[in-house]
């Protein structure tokens, strides 16, 4: 099908983005890759009166490191993030993450700051920006605020942006030595939507023991799934398979509303999830005593 | 993107470059990229699968990365260099692609083949000689009803073969 009627403009800078996003707000939607919101449009089961296309932005696209941390501009290409190596291995559940977002042709245009304020449950990065602690800056034409990953995702779609605000950037605090993270998923064909995905950041103590260990969860609730639970387990346990064990079964207890569909049960999701934690946990941590 | 497409008409000025040949034309922004290179401007050889962007048939460059040209809007393609696979073949002469997938059979009834070549060709300009398996995730986003993909990933490879040999041996030296 084709898309509705709308009314198009291409501001070429963010005051320009958020002077149009005031004027229209509640009317408008913020075309960034386009890759989830092109083919709801032609679906028609969007149909935005007025769409704000943010790619002719420049000063939206760059990923920097800041004291320590990252910080990733919303129109950044998730073929960018997955091909950037000059990020330190400690941020490889970027890399990867990204990797994993749909195929070739979807990453020239996906972004991440798209995949994050479309927030898609079963997309990879809010998983990972969630087991990162990651910040985000939203602004509106008035104002500026920062909103912590763990408090952005509300449910299915659904994040804490109020009308007139566009989120910016990305903050990703730094990582303490000894850190290493992985992101792991598991989806029928390659590019599909995971099963389940999750995302390890591991920080181990001068004496090999788990200083800190975080967790993010993929297609297996309505928003990302941070497992607290798991992650008070895993503090001050040795590294290895009796203490992956004890995280995964702790994650798969506080699953509780997977989809089930014809790609998979929930039990089946619920499974994979504790699998997929192990596996997430082992490399992390391999990476982590390799000291990056 | 270029010029001043700001405005509140129904329809904007766009100006495409088409496998090098530029093209200035009105446009409703709501019109897809796809729609606008087979029905504007007569570049057929893009084919519309699904609409929504999981086939990969109207698969695309723009300035030189691949893209669904169902998931873009015409307007955005302003000021940036489209290739269509019109654009692959040079002087009535097939692109080795082109020739290896005709060689391997890697088309039946040939509607993703175009999807196929473009995407096939956007990864051998970053990777002239990939291994199967990259051949494979390369092309995963592109949807073949007919041939089961084998021959298509062996066309890619034959094809990978020939342009590096082309590369190899300068014309004309008769070795």
């Amino acid at each position: 099908m084709k898309p509705p009627k709308f009314r198009y403009f291409a501001p070429k800078s963010v005051g320009e983005a958020l002077a149009l996003l005031a004027e229209y707000a509640g009317e408008a939607r913020i075309l960034a890759g386009g890759q989830s919101l092109v083919p709801l449009m032609n679906m028609r089961l969007v149909h935005p009166d007025v769409l704000i296309d943010i790619n002719g932005i420049s000063e939206l696209s760059f990923i920097e490191a800041v004291n320590g941390g990252i910080a990733i501009g919303a129109l950044t290409r998730d073929a960018i993030l997955a091909g950037d190596t000059t990020l330190s291995e400690g941020w490889s559940v970027l890399r990867e993450a990204a990797h994993f977002v749909g195929h070739p042709a979807i990453r020239n245009r996906s972004t991440v700051g798209g995949s994050i304020a479309h927030a898609d449950p079963a997309a990879e990065l809010p998983a990972v920006m969630v087991a990162l602690n990651a910040e985000f800056v939203a602004r509106s034409r008035s104002d500026s605020r920062t909103i912590a990953a763990q408090d952005f995702f509300k449910g299915y779609l659904t994040t804490d942006l109020n009308d007139g605000e566009m989120l910016t950037e990305v903050r990703i605090p730094g990582l303490p030595p000894r850190s290493g993270s992985a992101f792991v998923e598991f989806a029928r064909r390659e590019g599909d939507y995971a099963l389940a995905g999750v995302a390890a950041v591991m920080t181990l103590g001068e004496d090999g023991t788990i200083a800190d260990a975080r967790l993010g969860l993929c297609s297996v609730g309505p928003a990302p799934v941070r497992p607290l639970n798991a992650e008070a387990l895993l503090r001050g346990q040795r590294p290895g398979n009796e203490a992956w064990d004890a995280a995964a079964t702790a994650v798969v207890s506080i699953l509780n509303e997977p989809l089930s569909d014809i790609h998979g049960s929930a039990g089946y999701r619920r499974h994979l999830a504790g699998v997929l934690t192990k596996q997430a946990l082992a490399v992390a941590t391999e990476r982590a005593e390799r000291g990056q | 993107m270029q010029g001043p497409i700001m405005q509140e008409e129904d329809f904007v000025t766009i100006r495409l470059s088409v496998n090098g040949e530029i093209h200035r034309l009105v446009v409703e922004p709501r019109r897809l990229l796809a729609d606008v290179l087979r029905d504007d401007l007569g570049y057929t050889g893009t084919n519309l699968g699904c609409e929504h962007g999981a086939c990969g048939s109207c698969t695309v460059l723009v300035d030189g990365q691949s893209v669904r040209s169902c998931l873009m809007f015409a307007v955005q393609a302003n000021g940036h260099e489209v290739m269509t696979v019109e654009g692959l073949a040079q002087s009535g002469e097939m692109h080795p692609l082109q020739q290896a997938f005709w060689e391997k059979q890697g088309l039946q009834c040939g509607f993703c083949t175009p999807g196929f070549l473009m995407t096939a060709y956007e990864l051998l300009q970053h990777n002239p000689n990939p291994g199967e398996e990259e051949i494979r995730e390369a092309l995963s986003g592109n949807i073949c009803r007919c041939t089961g993909y084998q021959h298509i990933i062996e066309a890619v490879q034959s094809a990978a073969q020939s342009m590096a040999e082309s590369a190899r041996v300068p014309s004309g030296t008769g070795v």
